[in-house]
């Protein structure tokens, strides 16, 4: 058996463009990623990175340009039918039907999946009361709450028994507190069964929570590894200076301390490998022109900005100058 | 048990209970046709003319089994449009990603749509007795036969408008440009003998006609002296093509996967 959940080899893909539209940009270009079975793996990116595209090419609903995919150790081009035996999917767009109950929703999947008679019954309940919504069965699934909804989701792609559960968003819509329900729920999951998780998400916090993350921009894979890692990796602190003559100061940090100072939203960041000691020296070097200078450990959002030099949000259009 | 049949059995168990839970469907699919039954059949009465003798008929009765047909015609193409609904709602998508095969899912959604159209109809055709239709059990058998078939195709044909439809608005153009004259020139309103030679022809290719004469067969035996009633072999021999390749093209359409599967 292949250590691997997920292998994705040099996927391009280029969605066929509306008449009169002209060639559009390639919604993933050569991306390589992989998936060690039993790691939750997220999947950051801005809004338009590609992230939905490789979801869909994931879940088999869409098959990609070029490129190789295997999953569970499975081509992707030549065993479909078995890969989705193997895989659940939770998408963004609830995949519930309003008008059946919680209990009807999981017991149509069953089916679906070939589970029928007892076993197809003791499967439902034993799932709704895993995830807590077995008071809820026999409620009409249009009538539930969000993070009740994302439950029954949850369910419902586990239903099966998959080896692999692909979330698209998972947290979309939810509230703080049904969000770390969901993703305690999610690190119990992994811990007992050994599941592979592969979550797409757009929130820094989210993916902090993964056992490793990919970040993609624009089609291609930015970098991956263990969040901490990633962090690590940098080497340096963020310095953060907030001016009213932010331009100004970037030229007079660059003559005096040889630094490049990126600026951004009025504010600059500088990395560097000691963050407390610029600070004062900053403050000493430019008294009167600084509002306030801070440093702090790099987050996730400051990874994909030093790896791409683009803000993670506005869909990581903004250049940063 | 065979997964295929399973996931039939589970889409058209799903049909069943959606119509169910929304009474006004139920009543909207019986209502609507009934009362066209009554004004229009009333209304027209004495001033239409069919058959001769024995065999004439006031507008009332003849106008019967064509209300049958739209009770078949409207519960069959507006449960194909929860196709719609269920591409929009990401029910569908999660349907299309597993190992069910499209075939499966096509024939799942006209087996529901049939049997509910087929059910409504059928609860109307309680009433024959009230205007003198008086079947034998073989009749019933062979009515509703003609119930099923035609209301199979009319799903399958809504099933295959519906498919890449992706907005209810579109879809009741549809409905109005194409599935209504459908119906009105398919002798359910009028028969063929008076109308205009090109009318006469369009009535002779559009397929529900022979359904709408199959029905007419059955319901009425042989009392129709309607000479351009297609007879009973021809009607059956083509309704039952064209229930064939409705699910045949339905099917078609299913397998083509795109990007558009997913919204």
């Amino acid at each position: 058996m292949s250590s691997w959940a997920i292998q994705a080899d040099h996927v391009c893909h280029l969605y066929k463009s509306r008449k009169r539209q002209g060639p559009s940009a390639p919604a993933l270009q050569d991306l390589c990623l992989h998936a060690e079975r039993g790691e939750i793996l997220g999947l950051l990116g801005p809004n338009g990175s590609g992230k939905t595209t490789l979801f869909r090419i994931l879940s088999t609903a869409l098959k990609p340009t070029s490129g190789e995919v295997r999953i569970a150790g499975l081509r992707l081009s030549e065993r479909a039918d078995e890969i989705r035996q193997k895989v659940g999917i939770v998408f963004q767009a609830p995949g519930l039907d309003a008008k059946l109950t919680v209990r009807e929703n999981l017991l149509h999947h069953g089916y679906v999946f070939g589970l029928w008679g007892r076993a197809l019954r003791q499967r439902a309940d034993e799932m709704m009361t895993r995830l807590k919504i077995d008071s809820r069965a026999d409620e009409l699934c249009g009538t539930l709450s969000g993070g009740l909804k994302r439950r029954t989701e949850l369910a419902k792609g586990l239903m099966h028994r998959p080896e692999i559960l692909l979330l698209d968003e998972p947290s979309t819509g939810l509230d703080p507190g049904a969000r770390l329900d969901l993703w305690r729920y999610l690190r119990e999951l992994r811990a007992e069964t050994g599941m592979t998780l592969v979550v797409t998400t757009h929130l820094m916090e989210e993916a902090e929570q993964a056992s490793r993350v990919s970040i993609l921009q624009a089609g291609r894979l930015v970098c991956s590894g263990r969040p901490a890692d990633l962090k690590k990796d940098m080497g340096s602190d963020v310095v953060l200076v907030r001016s009213d003559e932010a331009e100004t100061l970037q030229g007079a940090i660059r003559e005096r301390f040889g630094l490049t100072a990126k600026l951004s939203g009025g504010e600059l960041q500088i990395e560097h490998g000691e963050g407390a000691r610029l600070v004062t020296q900053l403050a000493e070097a430019f008294p009167g022109k600084i509002q306030s200078v801070t440093f702090r450990k790099p987050t996730l959002e400051d990874v994909f900005l030093h790896h791409t030099g683009h803000r993670f949000w506005n869909g990581g259009e903004e250049k940063i100058s | 048990m065979n997964r295929e049949w399973l996931c039939v059995y589970s889409l058209w168990l799903r049909e069943m209970k959606r119509f169910y839970r929304q009474p006004s469907r139920v009543i909207g699919a019986l209502a609507s046709p009934l009362m066209f039954w009554i004004l229009i059949g009333s209304g027209i009465g004495r001033s239409f003319q069919a058959g001769t003798g024995e065999a004439s008929q006031s507008y009332l009765e003849y106008f019967f089994p064509g209300t049958v047909m739209m009770i078949l015609l409207f519960t069959a193409i507006f449960s194909t449009i929860s196709i719609i609904e269920d591409r929009r709602e990401g029910f569908l998508q999660s349907v299309l990603v597993s190992p069910a095969s499209r075939g499966s899912i096509v024939m799942g959604k006209i087996l529901g749509g049939t049997s509910l159209a087929v059910t409504q109809a059928a609860l109307f055709l309680l009433i024959a007795p009230l205007i003198g239709l008086r079947l034998s059990a073989a009749g019933w058998a062979i009515a509703a036969l003609a119930l099923a078939v035609n209301g199979f195709a009319l799903t399958g044909l809504g099933f295959l408008m519906a498919w890449r439809m992706n907005s209810i608005q579109g879809f009741h153009a549809v409905m109005n440009v194409l599935l209504m004259p459908l119906w009105f020139l398919s002798g359910a309103l009028f028969p063929a003998d008076g109308a205009q030679v090109w009318l006469k022809w369009v009535m002779v290719l559009n397929p529900l006609t022979y359904g709408m004469a199959a029905l007419r067969h059955a319901l009425e035996g042989g009392r129709s002296g309607l000479a351009s009633l297609p007879d009973p072999a021809l009607s059956w021999t083509v309704i039952c093509i064209f229930a064939f390749v409705m699910l045949i093209l339905s099917a078609k359409a299913a397998s083509r996967r795109s990007a558009e599967d997913l919204q």
